[in-house]
């Protein structure tokens, strides 16, 4: 597993959720023990200890959704409005979003606009040169499904070739839709499980 | 000093042993954050010397004019929404101006004052989003953080006429769709009030900017004749030193009946074109203001009864406008005149044309665009090749295209 009590710092105590790896279940344990309190679903403290106890699906979900790169890329309409989103009215930094100019060092990729069928072999080829874990977020009625351009040089909707994780409707979206569509992927990574082993 | 280092250089050049070169081919696009799209530039380099630059467009085709032949002239309108996104504004009222010339319809006084205020708006979003991916481009982060800081402002009021922030779709064919209200007035009036103290802050960002200068100045310089020849139009055309502008020589809306200049540029190059667009973001803030003060009370929809729409409360009430309305939805207008037009307006990239084809059907039979983003691209070799490989970003900030209307 790599993460064990004796190599963990003292002061941070990781706690593994059931016992695959042999380790014993210390949630069960701990379940008894009335000196540590529970802050949030699945995460406990040890008032006075400064230490946290919980799962390292659960750390390392947060510490991903918190700090989405997403990929300036933008196709058409819909990049304006990415733009928008994240410029210094709607300020996405806060949500620890902050645009990457390359695919080697980006989670998200954001299909902001109408993908032609020129253009589709490129979108693809941004998708794989993106390292694991990526998600792709379809931005506009375009992306979902074509939109009004159902013409012979349009894909209908980027899902045609690309694993889409959220779509986000509109014609383009509103800054807060887009918003939106982020937080809905925090959640979704938030829920993520065992999605960190170098086997997965 | 520049002219110190250089000799430097070319003492140390002399002694130093030659390296073999040879020219290196670099594609840069149509993925890549300054290329404003979708655009794809093959470049030819010798060290950092571009040789040869090719411009290849295409991979934003949506098949925009094809899809036109489908559909009624009312239903074109959502489509020039999208040719130019970041000045939708301006390209609905060029489709409109050339219908309505087609079909012979004379607008109402107060369309066409709000039209021009619209238009002048989308100019000042286009301009402001053209600064602030320029300065980006090249280095200067923070006018993009000012420069969106306003333009939300303008699109709060687009919202407000509207009902959308982007794709407007708000001038309809004899007219405007909503009439604009006394508050919605007074607040774009506010904004004009304080949008030259603002254009102020920009040029402190930039405007004295010893980097700024030395990428921009002498940089991609395109002589007056050049410019003609090539076809380029707008501001590009102007920073070279031709007060060539649509509204001042062909107007349309209330051109004609406001005070305005033409500002122009002299060299020709990447910060004289910066300088006239700043100079017409003052223009059009000048302009909006006398419309406001100027604007009469009235319709805002022509009486053409064969083209437009009725309004919504006789369609309601009465047979003969319900089924007036039903044809007219459904079929397009059914009484339109044979024939073929090519009306341009000047909308913030340049000359953008509609040439219409109607066969007296409720469709047009072929609608042409004539998108100054497309004749800019085109020209983009002639201001590269010879320059660094730099100053490629800087020529492509400085033509202000937008590939949607470029592929069309």
């Amino acid at each position: 597993m790599g993460i064990d009590n004796r190599n963990t710092p003292k002061n941070f105590v990781l706690g593994q959720a059931g016992t695959r790896a042999g380790l014993p279940d210390r949630q069960a344990q701990n379940a008894d023990n009335p000196s540590l309190v529970k802050v949030a679903e699945g995460i406990k403290v040890i008032p006075g200890a400064n230490t946290l106890i919980t799962t390292l699906d659960k750390l390392i979900n947060w510490g991903r959704k918190s700090s989405i790169w997403p990929m300036t890329f933008g196709l058409a309409c819909c990049a304006i409005e990415m733009m928008a989103t994240g410029s210094s009215v709607y300020d996405l930094d806060r949500f620890g979003i902050v645009f990457r100019a390359s695919p080697r060092q980006s989670d998200l990729l954001i299909v902001a606009g109408t993908v032609t069928k020129k253009m589709a072999p490129v979108v693809r080829r941004v998708y794989d040169q993106m390292s694991e874990p990526r998600y792709v977020m379809a931005m506009g009625s375009c992306a979902c499904s074509g939109g009004i351009f159902n013409t012979y040089a349009v894909v209908q909707g980027c899902d045609e070739f690309l694993p889409v994780d959220i779509y986000v409707p509109g014609c383009p979206p509103r800054p807060e839709a887009l918003m939106e569509g982020l937080l809905k992927l925090q959640d979704k990574i938030q829920k993520e499980h065992f999605r960190w082993s170098p086997w997965r | 000093m520049m002219e110190d280092m250089k000799s430097g250089l070319d003492n140390k050049t002399d002694d130093a042993p030659r390296i073999a070169t040879k020219e290196l081919t670099l594609s840069m696009g149509p993925q890549h954050p300054a290329t404003h799209g979708v655009l794809r530039l093959v470049l030819d380099l010798d060290g950092e010397t571009v040789v040869k630059c090719t411009p290849y467009v295409g991979y934003l085709h949506r098949g925009v004019e094809k899809l036109s032949e489908y559909r009624n002239y009312f239903q074109i309108i959502p489509l020039t929404d999208r040719l130019d996104y970041i000045s939708s504004m301006a390209g609905n009222i060029g489709y409109c101006v050339a219908v309505e010339k087609l079909f012979d319809i004379q607008l109402p006084e107060r369309a066409q004052y709000i039209r021009t205020i619209a238009a002048e708006m989308a100019r000042i979003t286009n301009h402001l989003l053209w600064l602030a991916t320029h300065a980006l481009d090249i280095g200067a982060m923070t006018v993009f953080l000012y420069c969106f800081r306003e333009r939300e402002v303008i699109l709060d009021l687009f919202e407000r006429m509207s009902g959308a922030r982007l794709t407007v779709s708000y001038p309809r064919i004899g007219g405007v769709k909503n009439n604009v209200d006394a508050k919605w007035l007074d607040d774009l009036y506010r904004f004009t009030d304080e949008f030259p103290m603002r254009l102020e802050q920009y040029e402190t960002l930039i405007d004295k900017n010893r980097i700024w200068l030395r990428r921009t100045k002498g940089i991609g310089i395109i002589s007056a004749e050049d410019a003609i020849n090539w076809g380029i139009s707008g501001p590009t055309l102007r920073g070279s030193g031709v007060p060539y502008d649509i509204r001042r020589y062909m107007p349309y809306g209330v051109y004609d009946k406001v005070k305005w200049e033409v500002p122009v540029g002299k060299n020709g190059d990447v910060y004289d074109r910066y300088r006239v667009r700043m100079e017409e973001f003052r223009q059009s803030n000048s302009i909006i203001r006398q419309c406001i003060k100027q604007i009469p009370d009235g319709p805002v929809m022509a009486d053409a009864p064969k083209f437009i729409l009725p309004a919504k409360d006789k369609v309601l009430s009465d047979m003969e406008h319900l089924i007036r309305q039903f044809v007219l939805i459904t079929k397009g207008p059914q009484s339109a005149p044979e024939g073929e037009i090519y009306v341009a307006t000047e909308v913030p990239k340049g000359e953008l044309g509609f040439y219409i084809i109607s066969d007296g059907t409720g469709k047009p039979y072929r609608m042409r665009v004539r998108a100054p983003s497309f004749v800019h691209v085109a020209v983009l070799p002639k201001l590269c090749e010879g320059g660094f490989v730099a100053d490629v970003i800087a020529n492509i900030g400085t033509i202000d295209i937008v590939l949607g209307e470029c592929d069309r």
